[in-house]
């Protein structure tokens, strides 16, 4: 069993606190991945899995072992670093061949032990066969392309056959292109291997493709944890509101109506209903009121708003709207009528895509 | 771009190199080429009297016992301050390399002998090493008044006053290998030990193969330390081969050997730099490139 249970795990360098009292159960066989913008501790939190940064409280288990105390090469894990780190001075072979040489492993019938240099080298074809290395076995990594160079590093990650695989931002360095591609590698790799996958990025298409389940982490907190559609279409907080979506969810003050949430809030320029999904409002109260851009119609409802600039992306149309001085954007399908800039438009949206956050906590009502 | 402006080019090309021409010219140039015309005549030390000798003083010199012992001491030489300052260096950079609260202190201080000429190193090991007067002057691997082991005494000497170059460079070295191939290693399992001499060792090949063949130069070059520490002695047992040159040059009638022996120090240094590119080169891991 190798799933992986930080039990508030917290990491302090002096008094900065990178990760605070993390709490996150990611089940054996698992793609987890962790996202959140640059510095918000989700690399902390994988390095820790890793034992490259002490843990400074809490209970970090592999398995069903606590190893907060253990050196990496006991833990049982592989890494691909967003560099890929290779061995310059290797080739292909023996950079593969590297996490073998000191460690030693179950090889059947209770024994543990260091590998011979045949079942080294059969491990070596094995893992070169998976990601197509074959023929690069003698190169050297400066005489590979970006691509190739990353998937020698997933190779040297999976010849150990660890229980856990943790990437640090594994696709950062490939071209557009070349990262959609890899994108699916690597569901397919993990498919295959069955294995527990921790996976960091600040990139939410890499994570809503990818991930079993997505961890949002900011401020070295964690925000939410759930599959990618749920923390989509019901984020526990204004922040992964706006972090999950391109373009993000509209978000702006308004005020609810004086007779209660059945009422619907007043946005300012006009009354948006509400769809009876949200917890108790108070009359009167100040609320932050979230729209995805493409949960709004134009053409027809209670809003109206200014059109102030249209951007043409090809499949669709995104309306750069004013909304009692903030900005709206509304996303529209290419063959809908085209709308100049400057006209006033009304906007309607189903209430049930209305979501309600505190203004002051930002947590969802 | 036309005949015309490819000539201005040229020019402008040329009017830029003029100034270092000028100088290699003067001062290499010039003075090899007076090294020759002096090594094929015999003459004294003020030039009034010059007698043609030709090629026969060159294959009388260099083919004669004194230049063949000034090689050896020469090469003893290299052999006991190379070796024993690159190992020191890279000790002291690997103990320097880390974070720790106030190690710019120890970087600056491991580092300080840069700025101490080699007249000074060799004053303070005087003081230190001196048979009559120096603080450590029995100590018998490194003892100045004995032939056997004068030649160690200098050495200890270089040895210090290379050491901050040393550590300098190799610490440069150090802090160009990325953390993630260090981080790599460690969750690879490789110890501090593996880790050092599998990727760092590697790593830092380029940095050494520069540092063997500059230290190497400099050791066959050494002058001041010989001249302030033993003067060739005792008996002649630290007599380098530039020292032997500059002692030729004071005499009566052989600057024409001096110059002679010049020319071979030169051939010598020039085959042994070759030499060490050539063969460390093949072990020489460049990175990336």
């Amino acid at each position: 069993m190798s799933q992986v249970v930080f039990e508030g795990v917290t990491k302090r360098f002096g008094d900065v606190t990178a990760v605070d009292s993390l709490d996150l159960r990611i089940e054996d066989g698992e793609f987890v991945v962790l996202l959140g913008p640059s510095g918000c501790g989700k690399t902390t939190a994988l390095r820790m899995v890793a034992g490259l940064e002490e843990i400074t409280d809490g209970t970090l288990r592999i398995g069903d072992t606590v190893v907060n105390d253990m050196e990496p090469r006991d833990r049982n894990i592989s890494m691909v670093f967003q560099s890929y780190a290779l061995y310059p001075h290797m080739t292909v072979a023996k950079n593969i061949e590297s996490p073998l040489m000191v460690r030693s492993f179950d090889v059947g019938e209770g024994a543990h032990r260091k590998l011979t240099k045949a079942e080294r080298s059969a491990r070596i074809t094995d893992a070169a066969r998976t990601l197509g290395l074959d023929t690069l076995l003698n190169r050297k990594p400066a005489a590979l392309s970006g691509g190739q160079r990353q998937r020698v590093a997933l190779a040297r990650a999976i010849v150990s056959r660890p229980a856990a695989f943790l990437m640090d931002e594994p696709l950062s360095n490939l071209d557009a292109k070349l990262r959609a591609a890899t994108r699916i590698e690597l569901v397919e790799l993990h498919r295959t291997l069955a294995t527990t996958f921790i996976y960091v990025t600040h990139d939410q298409v890499e994570a809503m493709t990818m991930a079993d389940r997505v961890a949002i982490i900011a401020d070295g907190r964690l925000q939410q944890v759930g599959a990618p559609r749920d923390v989509y279409e019901r984020p526990a907080n204004l922040f992964v509101a706006r972090f999950i979506g391109s373009p993000p969810m509209n978000t702006f003050t308004a005020t609810v109506a004086a007779n209660g949430a059945s009422g619907g809030v007043n946005t300012g320029a006009g009354i948006l209903p509400l769809g009876g999904t949200t917890g108790p409002l108070s009359a009167g109260e100040d609320v932050m009121v979230g729209i995805r851009p493409e949960h709004i119609t134009v053409g027809e409802g209670p809003l109206e708003v200014a059109v102030r600039a249209v951007e043409w992306l090809g499949h669709e149309r995104l309306l750069l709207c004013d909304l009692a001085g903030t900005q709206l954007n509304v996303r529209q399908v290419t063959g809908d009528a085209e709308i100049p800039v400057g006209t006033k438009v009304s906007i309607g949206v189903d209430p049930a895509h209305v979501m309600v956050f505190d203004p002051i906590s930002g947590e969802i009502r | 771009m036309n005949r015309n402006g490819r000539l201005r080019e040229a020019l402008t090309a040329y009017a830029l190199l003029a100034p270092s021409l000028v100088v290699f010219g003067v001062f290499f140039f010039y003075a090899l080429y007076r090294l020759v015309v002096l090594g094929l005549n015999q003459q004294n030390r003020t030039g009034t009297a010059q007698r043609w000798v030709g090629l026969e003083q060159f294959s009388e010199v260099l083919g004669g016992a004194e230049f063949r012992s000034g090689l050896w001491i020469s090469i003893q030489y290299v052999l006991w301050t190379v070796p024993a300052g690159l190992i020191l260096g890279v000790l002291l950079a690997v103990a320097a390399h880390r974070q720790l609260r106030g190690i710019r202190f120890f970087q600056t201080v491991f580092a300080s002998t840069v700025a101490t000429s080699v007249a000074v190193a060799s004053v303070i090991f005087f003081v230190l090493l001196n048979p009559v007067v120096g603080y450590f002057g029995d100590v018998p691997f490194i003892n100045l008044a004995d032939p056997n082991s004068a030649i160690r005494g200098v050495a200890v000497s270089s040895v210090w006053q290379n050491l901050g170059l040393t550590f300098i460079i190799v610490l440069a070295g150090l802090q160009a290998i990325p953390d993630e191939l260090l981080e790599a290693a460690t969750v690879d399992g490789y110890g501090p030990i593996r880790r050092f001499f599998k990727v760092t060792l590697p790593l830092l090949s380029p940095t050494m193969l520069f540092l063997v063949v500059v230290l190497t130069v400099f050791a066959l070059q050494a002058f001041a330390q010989v001249d302030i520490l033993t003067q060739g002695g005792p008996a002649g047992s630290t007599e380098t081969l530039v020292f032997k040159i500059f002692r030729l040059g004071q005499e009566p009638v052989n600057v024409g050997r001096g110059a002679v022996m010049a020319i071979g120090l030169f051939f010598v240094t020039l085959v042994v730099a070759l030499g060490q590119f050539t063969l460390l080169n093949r072990r020489v891991h460049y990175g990336d490139r």
